[in-house]
C-alpha cells in the first residue's frame, strides 16, 4: 500500500479527517480527486496551514498535514508550539524529505533539528519510520492517537525484515546481540542493518533496535540494551543536540544508569548538498563506515 | 436601533468598562487596547454574534475569535456582563486560583481559543471557517484583530487564503485605535490606506467608527458584504477610549494602578475630573 492510498483510506473510514499541504503535492497528487473538500491546497503559507489545522480540529476534525519537514517545522514552528501544542489538538504533521532525504536540496531544506524541536513541544509525539512500510503500518495508530504528532516522513522501500507489529512507545528489536546495541531510527535503519552484517562478520555480537517513535520512547529497551552491551551507539541523520543521543543521554542520566555511549550524528554544520547515496558516503554514514566508526569506538571502550 | 436598545449598550458598555479599570491595578492590565474595543465587542456580543453562555459549545454557533489577546478585560467584562462567567471570577484576575489572565485562554467558557501571540488567530478561524463550510453549517466566523497585529505577515497571509478559498463565512474586526504597543502606527509602520489593501487581497470592507452603536449596527448590517469574499470591517476607535487621562497615550498601553488611582478613574469615567496619575506605567511586551 503506498502513502497516499493510506491517506485516502483512512479518510473514506473516518470522516473526521481532512488533509491539509502547503502545495506539497509530490506523494499525494491523487487526493485532491478523491477527497474533495476534505483535501486543503493553502499553497505556500505554512503558518496558515497550521493555524488552520488547529481551526479545523477545534471543530472535531482529526488533521493529516502533509509539507515538507524544514518549513512545516522551522517557519511554522510557533503555530505548532502556539496553535497546536498549548491547544493539544489532534493534528499530525507529516514532514516530506527529512534529515538526509533532502539529499541535494541544500541546507535550506535540511531537516536535521526538526526532532530536537517537536519533542520540545509538550503533548507533541514524534513519529520516525523506517520505511514506507513502517509508515503505513504506523499512521492509523497516528491518527487514532488523540494527540498532536509529527511523524518524519519516509516512504523508502525496507531495509529490514520488520518483526513486530507497530505500537507506540515500543521499539522493534531486530537482533539480540550483547557486544554492541545501535539505536536507529527513520531512513538510517538501513544502513544500520549494513553495519549490523558487517559488524557480526567480525564477531561482535550486535543489537540493532529500531526505535519508531523517539516520543513517547522505548525507555525500557533502551535500559536493558545499556546493561547487556558494551557499548551504546546513537545513529541519527539530526544534529547531536537535541536529537536521539540527547534522549538516550537524558535517561540514561535520569536512570542513574552509566554506558558507554558514542553518537553518530550530524556535528554542529548542515551536510554536504548531493544525491542521497553520495552524502552518505561524503559524510560517512553508509554501513560500512558505520561499521568502522563502531569498531573504533569498541577498541577505545575499556 | 431603539433608543431602548442603543440607551441598553451605553449602559452595557460603561459597565464593562468598569470591569476593565477594576482590573487595571494588583498586576494591571492592557487597559488601553481594553476600552478601545469595549464598545465593539459589547456590540458584537449583544447584537451580531448567535451565541449565548448555553450555546458556547454548540457547533452550530457563531465564532468569535479575540486575535489581540491583550484586550481581553474586555471579553472578560462582557462575559460577566452577559452571564457567561460569574462576575466575581473577575477578582481573581492574575490569581494562580483561577485562570483570568493578561491574555484569553479556553478555560474560561465563551473564548474560543488562546491568544497572546499576534497574528494567529485568523488562520485559526480560517480552519473553522472552512470546516464549517465542509458540513454545510450556518454558522459564521468574527476575528477581532488589533491594527498594530497588521504588521504580522501572516495576517496578510491568512486573508490571501481566505480570499482564495473564498470564506464568506468569515469577517475580521479590526480595532483600529491608531496605536501599537508603544507608538502610533502611522509613525511606526504606516497602515493607511487600509481599506484598498484588504480590497486587493480580496476582501469586502466597510470603515465604521467603533463607538457609535449606530455606525456598528449600519457596518454588521448584511454580512457577508459580498458573496463569496471573507468580510472585512475596520472599527475606527480610541485607545483608552472612556478615560480622557488615558486616552490616545503612548505611555498608557499597559498599567497597574493603584486602589486609590483606580477610584479617581472610575469618577473619570462617569464624568468626573481627570485623574491625577503618578503610577509608574509599564511598557512590557
Amino acid at each position: 500500500m503506498t502513502y497516499e492510498d493510506l491517506l485516502r483510506n483512512s479518510a473514506e473510514r473516518d470522516s473526521r479527517i481532512v488533509v491539509l499541504t502547503a502545495e506539497n503535492r509530490a506523494a499525494i497528487r491523487n487526493l485532491p480527486a478523491s477527497l474533495g473538500e476534505r483535501f486543503i491546497d493553502v499553497g505556500i503559507a505554512e503558518q496558515t496551514m497550521v493555524g488552520a489545522a488547529a481551526g479545523l480540529a477545534l471543530r472535531g476534525r482529526i488533521v493529516l498535514v502533509h509539507a515538507l519537514a524544514t518549513f512545516l517545522t522551522l517557519r511554522a514552528f510557533e503555530f505548532i508550539r502556539t496553535d497546536v501544542g498549548i491547544g493539544n489538538l489532534p493534528v499530525k504533521l507529516i514532514g516530506g524529505v527529512p534529515g538526509f532525504l533532502s539529499d541535494a536540496n541544500g541546507p535550506t531544506h535540511q531537516a536535521v533539528e526538526d526532532i530536537a524541536l517537536m519533542r520540545g513541544i509538550p503533548n507533541v509525539n514524534v513519529f520516525c519510520p523506517a520505511d514506507l512500510q513502517e509508515l503505513v503500518a504506523g499512521i492509523p495508530a497516528i491518527i487514532n492517537h488523540p494527540a498532536p504528532w509529527y511523524v518524519r516522513y519516509n516512504a523508502s522501500p525496507p531495509g529490514v525484515t520488520h518483526t513486530g507489529r507497530f505500537q507506540i512507545g515500543q521499539a522493534e528489536v531486530l537482533s539480540n546481540g550483547s557486544d554492541v546495541a545501535i539505536l536507529a531510527f527513520g531512513f538510517l535503519l538501513r544502513e544500520a542493518e549494513r553495519a549490523r552484517h558487517i559488524l557480526e562478520e567480525r564477531s561482535l555480537s550486535v543489537r540493532l533496535v529500531n526505535l519508531r517513535t523517539l516520543k513517547p520512547i522505548d525507555e525500557a529497551v533502551i535500559l536493558a540494551a545499556a546493561k547487556e552491551t558494551r557499548l551504546l551507539v546513537t545513529l541519527e541523520d539530526h544534529f547531536h543536540t537535541g536529537g536521539l543521543a540527547s534522549i538516550v543521554t537524558e535517561i540514561l542520566f535520569r536512570s542513574g544508569v552509566q554506558a558507554p555511549l558514542h553518537s553518530i550524528a550530524l556535528p554542529d554544520r548542515w551536510f554536504k548538498p548531493a544525491l542521497l547515496e553520495d552524502v552518505l558516503e561524503h559524510e560517512g554514514f553508509t554501513g560500512r563506515q558505520i561499521a568502522e566508526r563502531i569498531l573504533a569506538a569498541a577498541s577505545s571502550t575499556p | 436601533m431603539t433608543t431602548e436598545q442603543h440607551t441598553e449598550l451605553s449602559a452595557l458598555a460603561l459597565r464593562v468598562r468598569e470591569h476593565i479599570i477594576r482590573m487595571s491595578t494588583d498586576g494591571g492590565c492592557f487597559i488601553g487596547a481594553s476600552l478601545s474595543c469595549a464598545d465593539l465587542i459589547v456590540y458584537l456580543y449583544r447584537h451580531v454574534l448567535r451565541i449565548s453562555p448555553e450555546t458556547v459549545a454548540d457547533p452550530g454557533r457563531d465564532y468569535c475569535f479575540l486575535s489581540k489577546g491583550h484586550d481581553v478585560p474586555a471579553l472578560y467584562g462582557t462575559f460577566a456582563e452577559l452571564g457567561y462567567l460569574d462576575p466575581k471570577r473577575l477578582s481573581h484576575h492574575l490569581h494562580t486560583t483561577d485562570s483570568i489572565y493578561w491574555h484569553p485562554n479556553r478555560a474560561i467558557p465563551g473564548v474560543e481559543f488562546h491568544s497572546g501571540s499576534l497574528g494567529h488567530l485568523l488562520s485559526v478561524a480560517v480552519g473553522v471557517a472552512l470546516d464549517i463550510r465542509i458540513g454545510g453549517g450556518a454558522g459564521r466566523v468574527f476575528v477581532i484583530s488589533g491594527d498594530g497585529e497588521l504588521n504580522e505577515g501572516t495576517m496578510w497571509e491568512g486573508i490571501l487564503v481566505a480570499a482564495a478559498k473564498k470564506l464568506d463565512n468569515l469577517t475580521v474586526v479590526i480595532d483600529r485605535n491608531a496605536f501599537q504597543a508603544n507608538l502610533p502606527t502611522e509613525d511606526l509602520i504606516p497602515l493607511e490606506p487600509l481599506e484598498p489593501k484588504f480590497e486587493a487581497f480580496g476582501c469586502c470592507v466597510r470603515r465604521t467608527n467603533g463607538h457609535d452603536f449606530r455606525a456598528l449596527e449600519a457596518a454588521f448590517d448584511g454580512l457577508p458584504l459580498r458573496k463569496g469574499r471573507p468580510s472585512v470591517i475596520i472599527a475606527d476607535t480610541v485607545r483608552g477610549r472612556g478615560v480622557p487621562s488615558i486616552e490616545r497615550r503612548a505611555d498608557r498601553w499597559f498599567a497597574n494602578f493603584t486602589h486609590e488611582e483606580v477610584e479617581m478613574l472610575l469618577k473619570e469615567l462617569h464624568g468626573g475630573a481627570a485623574s491625577a496619575l503618578t503610577s509608574e506605567t509599564l511598557i512590557v511586551r
